[in-house]
């Protein structure tokens, strides 16, 4: 039994931390996760926090973009927030520029795009 | 029994003299010098490096690399040291240890046969001597280039903050990977300690920009966008407006502009504030 990353709901948006270097198999149960929980909670947007994360690869890089495409079909908004200047020089060589998914500097100004873009907002 | 009796001869050969030698040692050192260093030092380290000499043929060294030369390759090592520091060519710092033969020529006119065969290992080792110190010289001169290298790699790439949550790195000169490296590193890690998230990469001090160089600027930005800063390029000059399109380059999806000021109010815009000009402000 692998590790499960849990998924917090601050109004309607949904908050994933990640707080530890991932194994494949915790990526797929948090995609997994994350889809049951943006139809459960009709959540309007998504934030990954991945401000721990020391390395990644090009599986947690994909990772990354799956799910901003699956919380797109599920009419959710993915902002990913807090990346090491380390993990994006990494991605980058590694040919993943992450074409769909938004981007903040941390989780204030991801939680601040949100609410720019979705009119209701967090409560 | 024989090899004592070497150190004998080649420690005669250098005491016969005593004092004197090594003064006139120093006499022909200063001439090919040119009084480009103080006599008083040249003075003091020639006579260390002689009286280390002595003392190390007098244990019986014939090797610079023997165990006894261990203070006379201090001596040499710290006087091509300052040489390629002082900026003196590499023939004028062995000049130091070869004008020693120099001095000790007449022997081979008026000397014994052993006297001049004395001479002639000692020449050997003296040659060896020269030669450590060219070595010597150009490890310094490495050094000194790589310090410099790394110095100008930290001195070229500031990161300057303009506004709040505005960043700018005003490149000069030439871009290549190694550089480029540097400046990502230090404007991702800019970008996270000031908290902007507008980032504007000024490239009026690159005198050419090529498809390598685009490469570079294109990983900065797409690896900045990835954190959740947006990047502005600006100071593109006429001509390199040209190069670029001549080359086929596809800046995709980057705001260009063609000054750091154009950049700067697009920048300002982004992140909400607006200038406005006061009315009857007179300049």
């Amino acid at each position: 039994m692998s590790d499960r990353i849990p998924i917090l709901r601050i109004g309607d948006i949904l908050v994933v931390s990640v707080q530890f270097d991932l194994e494949d198999q915790t990526v797929l149960n948090l995609q997994e996760d994350l889809a049951d929980q943006i139809v459960a909670k009709s959540a309007q947007g998504v934030i990954i926090d991945i401000s721990a994360l020391e390395i990644v690869d090009s599986f947690v890089g994909r990772m990354l973009a799956t799910v901003a495409a699956i919380s797109r079909v599920l009419d959710a908004r993915t902002v990913v927030v807090g990346m090491r200047p380390a993990v994006a020089i990494t991605l980058v060589e590694l040919g993943l520029s992450l074409g769909g998914v938004s981007t903040a500097l941390d989780l204030e100004k991801g939680l601040a795009k949100l609410s720019r873009s979705t009119s209701t907002g967090p409560r | 029994m024989v090899k004592r009796d070497n150190a004998v001869d080649l420690v005669g050969l250098l005491s016969v003299e005593g004092q004197d030698l090594a003064a006139s040692w120093v006499g022909e050192v200063t001439g090919s010098l040119g009084g480009r260093v103080g006599a008083a030092e040249l003075n003091r380290e020639l006579r260390e490096l002689y009286e280390a000499l002595v003392e190390a043929l007098r244990k019986g060294a014939t090797d610079v690399h023997s165990e006894h030369m261990s203070e006379v390759r201090a001596h040499l090592t710290e006087l091509s040291r300052n040489r390629a520091r002082q900026g003196f060519s590499p023939s004028e710092t062995a000049v130091s240890v070869f004008a020693l033969k120099r001095v000790l020529e007449p022997v081979l006119e008026k000397g014994t046969a052993d006297e001049i065969r004395a001479y002639l290992r000692l020449a050997r080792i003296l040659d060896s001597l020269g030669l450590f110190t060219i070595e010597t010289y150009t490890q310094t001169r490495d050094e000194l280039i790589t310090a410099q290298a790394e110095q100008l790699l930290e001195l070229s790439t500031p990161v300057v903050r303009l506004w709040d949550g505005v960043i700018a790195v005003p490149l000069v000169g030439t871009l290549d990977s190694a550089r480029t490296q540097v400046v990502m590193e230090k404007l991702l890690q800019a970008l996270v300690d000031t908290g902007s998230e507008q980032a504007i990469i000024d490239i009026t001090g690159v005198p050419a920009v090529d498809t390598q160089v685009a490469q570079h600027l294109l990983k900065t930005i797409v690896a900045a966008r990835l954190m959740g800063a947006e990047c502005t390029v600006s100071g593109i000059s006429p001509q390199i407006a040209q190069t670029i399109v001549a080359l086929g380059i596809e800046f995709d999806g980057i705001v260009t502009k063609a000054s750091l000021a154009d950049a700067l109010k697009l920048a300002l815009r982004r992140s909400g504030v607006d200038l406005v000009a006061h009315t009857g402000a007179q300049r």
